[in-house]
This record gives C-alpha cells, sequence and structure tokens, in this order.
C-alpha cells in the first residue's frame, strides 16, 4: 500500500494511523492465543509468567503439564479427548448425510417455500446456544436419551447441519446441472450420477462444510452441559470446569494442543475453499 | 376449433401442457424429498421441543389436578365473601386425598408462591386432618375456619380461585419483574428486587456495545484485506480465521490469562507506567472483561460478511471520485461506504444476535456484573430446577433473536451467509 508521491502531508498521516489502527485489531485478535504457547511450558503451579520465564531461564520451562495431561493421576483427559472425537466424528458424519441431501433438494429449482424452509434449518445456528440447550434436554429426557452419546450426537447433528447447507447450497450455486442431464442422457441412474459426477464436483463444499460441523461439535460446551452425565464428559466441558474451578495449568497444555489441532484445521479448510473456487471458475 | 389444433402434444399423444406440469411436479416432489430427512430429524428434535418450551412455560395443571372437586364448586363463587360450606367441604376432601397421596406439600408450596403464609396454615390444617380432629359430621367451613385465623381471610381463598386455570402467564410476568396482585390486576415488583429488568438491559447493553466495538475495529480491517493485494491479504486472513476456527473456551482461557491482576496485559500497563504496580486495575470479572473478551471472540463474524461484500466494490470507483474532485474523504463517505451497508448490516445483525445470547463467555470473565440472560437461564435450568420459568426466560430472548432473524433473512437472505 504504498502511497503515490504526491499524496498531501495530512493524507499520508491519515494512511499511517489507519495503518496502524488496523495492525493493533490484527495484534488484538492473534496475539491472545500466543500467551498460551509460552504459559503452557511453565514450570511452576501458577497462570502467571514467573520472573524465571521472563528472564528466559531454562529452568523456569518444562513439559511438566503435557507429562501431566497424558499421565496424571484421576485425570480426566483421556476420558474427555476420547468421548469429543466419537461424539464429533458421528455427528460429523450426521450432518453431512443430512445436510447434503437436504442443500441438494434446495438447490433444485423445482424447491418449493425455499425460503422459508431453508429459514428452519438455518435456525439453530442462529437460535441462542442456551436455548437449543433447554429445548434440546427436554427432548432428550422424554426420550431416555439424555447422558448418553447417541444423544449428544443428535444434539450436534442439529447443530451442526446449517453449516453443511450452507457450504454445500454455496457450492451449488455454481454448479452447471447439464453435466447431470448428460450423465442421465447417457443411460446413468440417478444413485450413479450423484457418486460418479455430482459428488466429486461437490466434494470441497461437503469437506469444508463437514470441517464446521466437526469443529462446531469439538468446541460446543452449552449443550453438552445439559446433557452430558460424568461419563460423557468431553474436552470442553473438562476446560469448562477446569476454568471455573481449579485453574491448573494443564488447561494450557490441552489448549495449546487445541489451536495446533484449529490451525490444521484451517489450513484443510484454506485449501479447500481455493480448490472449491478454481473449480467453481471464480477467479481470485 | 382453433385451439385444438394448436395443442402441442408429445410424442406419447399427452398435451405438452399437462405432461410438462406432471414432470415440474415430479422433480418438486424429488426436491422435497431430499430435504425431507433433515427437516423431520429437526422437526421431531429441535422445533417441537422448542414449542413444548411454551406449553411448559404456562403450564399450571398441577395444582388444577389437585383440587378438582374445590375448583369445580369455586365456580359458582362470586369471590368476594367467604366462600360457601360446600367450597369448604370440597377442599378438605380434596386435601383428604392429598394427604393420603403425600402430595399436599407441593400444594403447600405453590399457594405460598400464590400468596405468602399458605405454607403454614396449610400444614396446620394437615395436622388437624391427621389427628382426626375434623368431625366430618360437622360443619366442615367451621372447622377450618378455626384452625388458623387465615383461613377465615377472604383473600387467601380469592389466591386459590387464581390458581384455577391450567395455563398461567405468571412465569412471563416474573421475567420482567411483574406479578399478579391479589385483585387479578398486573403489578410491579418492589423496586429493589426487580433484577431481571437489569439483566435485560444489561444483556442488550453488552450486546449494543459488543456489536459497536466489533463495527468499529471491524471495518478497517476488512477494508484492508479487500484492497491489499492478495498474496498478502491472504496472510493477514489467517489472524482473523484462526480465532475463528479455535475453541470459544481456548480464546476465554487466553483473555483470564492476560486480564487477570497479575497478566500480561496489567504487566505492560505497570512497564509504561500506566498504573503503579501495587494499584494493579481489576480488568476481570466485571463488564471490562466482557467487552474485551466478547468483542475479540466475535470481530471475525464482523469481519468476514465486510470483507466478502468490500471484495466486490471496484477500486475504479474511488479513483473515478476522486478524478471528479471529490477528496479522499468525500470519495470514501459518498461512494465506498453506502456500497459496504449490506456488508455492515449482515456483521452487525450477526454479532448482535451471537452477542445477545452469549453464556459462556460471561460467566467466566464477567463476573456478578457480567450475568447475562442466558447465564440466569442456566442457572434456573440447573440449581433451582424451575424449568418453566426458564422456558418462558428462554422464549422471551428467542422471540426477540427472532424478530432480528427476520430482519436479517428480509434484509441479507439466510441463504447468502458466507462462512470463511
Amino acid at each position: 500500500m504504498a502511497l503515490p508521491s504526491y499524496t498531501e502531508t495530512r493524507y499520508r498521516i491519515w494512511h499511517y494511523f489507519y495503518i496502524a489502527i488496523c495492525t493493533f485489531v490484527f495484534f488484538f485478535l492473534i496475539a491472545p492465543l500466543f500467551v498460551i504457547f509460552p504459559l503452557s511450558f511453565n514450570a511452576e503451579e501458577f497462570l502467571v509468567f514467573s520472573e524465571g520465564m521472563k528472564r528466559l531461564d531454562p529452568e523456569a520451562f518444562s513439559f511438566r503439564w503435557y507429562h501431566e495431561m497424558v499421565y496424571g493421576t484421576k485425570n480426566p483427559w483421556g476420558l474427555a479427548a476420547k468421548n469429543s472425537f466419537i461424539i464429533a466424528i458421528f455427528a460429523t458424519i450426521g450432518s453431512i448425510i443430512l445436510g447434503t441431501l437436504a442443500a441438494l433438494g434446495l438447490s433444485s429449482r423445482h424447491m418449493p417455500y425455499k425460503g422459508l424452509i431453508m429459514a428452519i434449518l438455518i435456525s439453530p445456528m442462529i437460535v441462542p446456544l442456551i436455548i437449543s440447550g433447554v429445548a434440546i434436554f427436554f427432548f432428550m429426557a422424554k426420550v431416555g436419551l439424555a447422558a448418553t452419546h447417541t444423544g449428544i450426537v443428535l444434539a450436534h447433528i442439529i447443530l451442526g447441519t446449517p453449516f453443511v447447507v450452507i457450504t454445500v447450497t454455496a457450492t451449488l450455486s455454481g454448479f452447471d446441472h447439464s453435466v447431470t442431464r448428460a450423465a442421465a442422457s447417457l443411460g446413468s441412474n440417478p444413485v450413479n450420477t450423484f457418486m460418479k459426477i455430482t459428488l466429486p464436483l461437490i466434494l470441497p463444499g461437503v469437506i469444508s462444510g463437514g470441517l464446521f460441523a466437526f469443529v462446531t461439535s469439538f468446541d460446543e460446551v452449552v449443550v453438552v452441559l445439559f446433557l452430558a452425565g460424568l461419563e460423557n464428559t468431553t474436552i470442553p466441558v473438562q476446560m469448562w470446569t477446569g476454568l471455573r474451578e481449579q485453574l491448573s495449568p494443564t488447561i494450557l497444555a490441552v489448549a495449546t494442543c487445541l489451536i495446533i489441532l484449529s490451525t490444521l484445521i484451517l489450513v484443510t479448510a484454506e485449501l479447500l475453499r481455493r480448490r472449491s473456487e478454481r473449480l467453481r471458475g471464480i477467479n481470485s | 376449433m382453433s385451439s385444438e389444433i394448436k395443442q402441442i402434444l408429445t410424442t406419447d399423444g399427452i398435451p405438452l401442457e399437462i405432461s410438462l406440469k406432471k414432470a415440474e411436479k415430479k422433480n418438486k416432489i424429488k426436491a422435497f424429498l431430499l430435504v425431507a430427512p433433515l427437516l423431520l430429524f429437526l422437526f421431531i428434535t429441535y422445533v417441537f421441543p422448542i414449542g413444548e418450551m411454551f406449553s411448559r412455560s404456562i403450564d399450571d395443571k398441577m395444582i388444577t389436578n389437585m383440587l378438582p372437586k374445590t375448583f369445580k364448586e369455586m365456580e359458582k363463587w362470586d369471590g368476594k365473601e367467604l366462600p360457601s360450606e360446600e367450597v369448604f367441604t370440597a377442599f378438605y376432601i380434596d386435601y383428604k386425598v392429598l394427604i393420603e397421596n403425600q402430595t399436599q406439600g407441593k400444594l403447600g408450596q405453590r399457594l405460598n408462591k400464590e400468596k405468602n403464609g399458605f405454607n403454614s396454615i396449610t400444614k396446620k390444617l394437615m395436622r388437624q386432618i391427621k389427628r382426626n380432629k375434623i368431625d366430618e359430621s360437622q360443619s366442615i367451613k367451621e372447622q377450618i375456619m378455626k384452625v388458623h385465623k387465615r383461613w377465615r381471610d377472604v383473600e387467601y381463598w380469592q389466591a386459590i380461585k387464581r390458581t384455577a386455570p391450567p395455563y398461567t402467564m405468571a412465569k412471563y410476568l416474573k421475567g420482567m419483574d411483574m406479578y399478579f396482585a391479589a385483585d387479578g390486576s398486573i403489578a410491579q415488583v418492589d423496586e429493589d428486587r426487580r433484577i431481571h429488568r437489569i439483566l435485560w438491559l444489561r444483556t442488550l447493553e453488552i450486546a449494543l456495545f459488543v456489536t459497536i466495538f466489533c463495527f468499529l475495529m471491524g471495518y478497517p480491517i476488512a477494508h484492508l484485506l479487500a484492497t491489499l493485494p492478495m498474496k498478502y491479504s491472504n496472510l493477514l486472513m489467517i489472524c482473523v480465521l484462526l480465532p475463528f476456527w479455535t475453541s470459544l473456551l481456548v480464546r476465554t482461557a487466553s483473555w483470564m490469562i492476560l486480564l487477570q491482576q497479575q497478566g500480561v496485559v496489567n504487566d505492560f500497563f505497570v512497564l509504561i507506567g500506566l498504573v503503579a504496580d501495587n494499584n494493579r486495575p481489576e480488568m476481570m470479572y466485571n463488564k471490562v472483561g466482557t467487552y474485551v473478551a466478547m468483542t475479540q471472540i466475535l470481530l471475525p463474524f464482523m469481519v468476514l460478511p465486510l470483507y466478502s461484500v468490500m471484495k466486490t466494490i471496484s477500486p475504479s470507483l474511488m479513483r473515478a471520485g476522486k478524478s471528479l474532485g471529490g477528496t479522499p474523504f468525500i470519495a470514501f463517505w459518498k461512494i465506498y461506504f453506502p456500497l459496504t451497508i449490506p456488508g455492515i448490516g449482515a456483521g452487525c445483525l450477526l454479532v448482535f444476535i451471537l452477542a445477545i445470547g452469549y453464556y459462556i463467555t460471561p460467566a467466566l470473565v464477567g463476573g456478578a456484573s457480567g450475568t447475562l440472560i442466558s447465564n440466569q437461564i442456566a442457572y434456573h435450568m440447573k440449581t433451582t430446577l424451575d424449568w418453566s420459568f426458564a422456558s418462558a426466560m428462554g422464549l422471551m430472548l428467542l422471540s426477540g433473536v427472532l424478530v432480528i432473524y427476520w430482519i436479517y433473512n428480509k434484509l441479507v437472505g439466510v441463504d447468502n451467509i458466507k462462512l470463511g
């Protein structure tokens, strides 16, 4: 953003002020995440930078809390991680199947009441989580699925499908329907057409919607707090109790792992988005 | 005659119009069948349960079922003077059944909510009945009235009569710090006990200010991202997307570390000499913490819609404005800004909707003054177990959100929500 040489001084000042504001905002967005890294290697038990850490004394750093996270006695993280992954994976699969089917229907120009149905399908994303939590809890308690993995998976399918619907409909908006007609005219049945033609083309959208659904489930705490028993504890639930009760640096070790995970997901999502834009012929 | 000639037929001899309609209908059904599984699933597990919250919030059947005979007799009572012997007898019979089922305690509690003092007099009556002190051959009315002087007070009988309908809006009134007075009119709770109104206002205030902060911080960086060359903006976009993908609890935890009294932000303030080391300001467990943390957490939801709108604005428009003699400020204000209004609307509404239902972050960094409506709903769901009140508050919040959602849908269209 080099300024042309003829720029007046006051606009020059304004320009640097604007750059300064933007720098501050980017810093505000990203810096909090990086405070977690060094602190998770703290040798001491407090969540503040010790004097030794400020002097960069190697003695002040240790893998103690990572060790604690994996091998600690009575530690809930193992079970929580297992539950989180199981629940998130099944919720993602469910969201992808239901969401993709719905998106296919919604993208058809014959779909009646498109706006209304779309508004209903997206609503779990808009309705405050606490209300979704109460409603889903009442339902799960009634059918006897409270405090079960199944119940939580179903709840997370509800919360995850809007993301799949949105991303897949977006991918389908640039979809050339003449290819499916061509396949049909060549004698392919609808299932075959979907598997061989449509699915490969919309796959980036499906996967990125699936990533959203995965992250939503993996990160979701409000609804799980209503539904989960001791056996169904997840990583966010453990973090929530940890942050409320005993603040231990183990949480920071877990948080660091989560940041690494989210970085991986971000990279995957970005690559998919670019691929999808290329496939849809949107030049950026 | 002529219309028959004009009619075009398909190869199997059916008029094209009919054949086309048939095909259209088939396609319609096909499309609907694809959406049906998700729609059905959502209706069963989500939409109906929300509807059920409504019936739960107005439900008052418990007491209606507890005193069936009493309420039947009370239909004839005008509600001005003490009720007749029949009402007293019916109440006595109903109450005896409750004692046999050992559910009389619930009645006392429920009536006590309607009017203070019921708990003790129903217990007193129960003891009299258990000791067989009530002689059924004599006037029941006289004997009940002797148990306690409150039974002679018509206001208590009016309170019972008020509980007769199986539905009540009392929980909604409670959510707005109001209640049904003795004569059935709506009255305000004493000023020092109006906690819910404070919570509603605080929730609105926090959501509004967080939206404003997000807008003020999000607009410049969205503009920068949209105008920078691709290779730089992609890199900077990571600063927006990484927090967006990172766990909410991780981000809240990092703010708890930053904002605590011995935390990094305070360390920095001491270092630059803004505050004294022994006088570090409290930045967490109050509104400051809630504002700061929520703004950072919701900022990506403002930047992304703004960015996608700004991306479509051609830079030549600004150049044209400037070449026609506008200063950069005028060109921005008259050309660029109006074009970004759809993005502003989308971003602000999205952030506001998300902020108004926030729960986790205010509960962790907000302290007592950061408690919002959502926290209150969770409190009644988990601690007081007053589920009907939690449902009522939830639906009041939901109706507000749905209005905004409707506006959002009108302005932006839900199918235009962009992710990532």
